[in-house]
C-alpha cells in the first residue's frame, strides 16, 4: 500500500492529521510507508491536483475524492464528516474507510 | 501594528452583502462589539459559523453586536468574492453583517492574519479579548474552553474577560 500526505504549511491542523492516519493505521494493523509531501507552490498544487491541506492518498487515490472539477489551491481543505460536520481534517472513519477499501484482504462489508 | 488588547478600535465602512455601507459608528450605542475576520472557504470558518451565529443570537438580547469581515483576495480565492459572499449569508442565514474589505487595509490595520480571528472591544471599544471562538472547532460537544461567550458574558456584567488573548486558529488571511 502506497500512502501520501499532501499538507500546506498555513494549515494549522497538517500533524494533528497526520496524527490521525498514523493511528487510524496503527489501528488496522497497516504498517505502510507514509510519504510527505509539503506543497510549497501553485504549479506543484496543480501538478498534484491538491486541492486543499491535508490531503491523503492511498494507492493515487483520495480518501474523500474531490469533484473532477475542483480546482488546484494552495488552501486549507473542506471536509464533510458522516455526521455533516465541517472540519479542516478527515474524520478517522474516513480515513479507516478508505484504508480498508484498497486492502486485499479486507474488503469492505457495507451494511 | 496589529491592535493589542486595550488599544481603540480602528473604524471602517466598508459594504455589506445586505446592500448597505457599514462603519464602526453604526453600533457605537451597542454594550459590546464581535469583530470577526473571517471568509467562506476555509474550512475552519466554515466548522465555527453555525455557533457564532448561535452566540449572535444567543446575546442579541442585551445588544451585543456581532460583524463578520472577509478580506481575502477574490481573484485567487474565488469561493470569497462579494458574490459568493452574498450567496453564504443568505443560505447560512447570518444574523450579522458580512462586510467586504477589498482592499484588506482593515484586516492589516487590526493585523489580523487568519480566518476566523476575533476581536471584542467594551462599550468604549476597547479590545478585551482577541483570538479563537473556543478551543475545538472540530466538536462543539467537545468544547472546554468557550472564550468568546465567555468574554462577552464577563463583559456585559461589568468583569475582566478570563481570558483576553489566544492564539487564532485558521485559514491565512489571502493577501494580494
Amino acid at each position: 500500500m502506497k500512502i501520501d500526505f499532501l499538507y500546506y504549511e498555513d494549515c494549522p491542523s497538517h500533524e494533528q492529521a497526520l496524527a490521525r492516519l498514523k493511528q487510524v493505521m496503527a489501528e488496522e494493523g497497516i504498517d505502510a510507508p507514509i510519504t510527505i509531501h509539503k506543497m510549497e507552490t501553485e504549479e506543484q498544487a496543480r501538478a498534484w491536483h491538491f486541492i486543499g491541506s491535508p490531503t491523503i492518498l492511498i494507492d493515487g487515490e483520495d480518501i474523500d475524492p474531490p469533484p473532477p472539477d475542483a480546482p488546484a489551491a494552495l488552501t486549507c481543505r473542506v471536509y464533510r464528516w458522516d455526521d455533516g460536520r465541517i472540519s479542516p481534517m478527515p474524520s478517522p472513519e474516513m480515513i479507516r474507510r478508505a484504508l480498508r477499501a484498497k486492502r486485499p484482504s479486507s474488503p469492505i462489508h457495507e451494511t | 501594528m496589529p491592535l493589542r488588547i486595550g488599544d481603540q478600535a480602528i473604524d471602517f465602512t466598508l459594504p455589506c452583502t445586505d446592500g448597505h455601507m457599514h462603519s464602526l459608528s453604526d453600533w457605537q450605542d451597542r454594550p459590546v462589539l464581535v469583530i470577526i475576520f473571517s471568509c467562506n472557504h476555509c474550512p475552519y470558518a466554515q466548522a465555527w459559523e453555525d455557533r457564532i451565529i448561535q452566540l449572535q443570537a444567543q446575546f442579541k438580547p442585551q445588544g451585543v453586536k456581532f460583524a463578520m469581515i472577509n478580506a481575502n483576495d477574490p481573484v485567487k480565492y474565488p469561493a470569497d468574492s462579494f458574490e459568493e459572499m452574498k450567496k453564504r449569508a443568505k443560505a447560512k442565514g447570518y444574523n450579522f453583517p458580512y462586510l467586504w474589505d477589498e482592499t484588506q487595509e482593515v484586516a492589516r490595520a487590526y493585523g489580523a492574519t487568519r480566518t476566523p480571528e476575533v476581536f471584542v472591544f467594551d462599550q468604549d471599544r476597547t479590545l478585551r479579548y482577541h483570538g479563537a471562538v473556543d478551543d475545538n472547532f472540530e466538536n462543539p460537544f467537545a468544547v472546554k474552553q468557550h472564550f468568546l461567550r465567555d468574554a462577552i458574558q464577563a463583559l456585559l456584567e461589568g468583569k475582566d474577560p478570563p481570558v483576553a488573548e489566544t492564539p487564532p486558529i485558521g485559514c491565512t488571511i489571502k493577501w494580494k
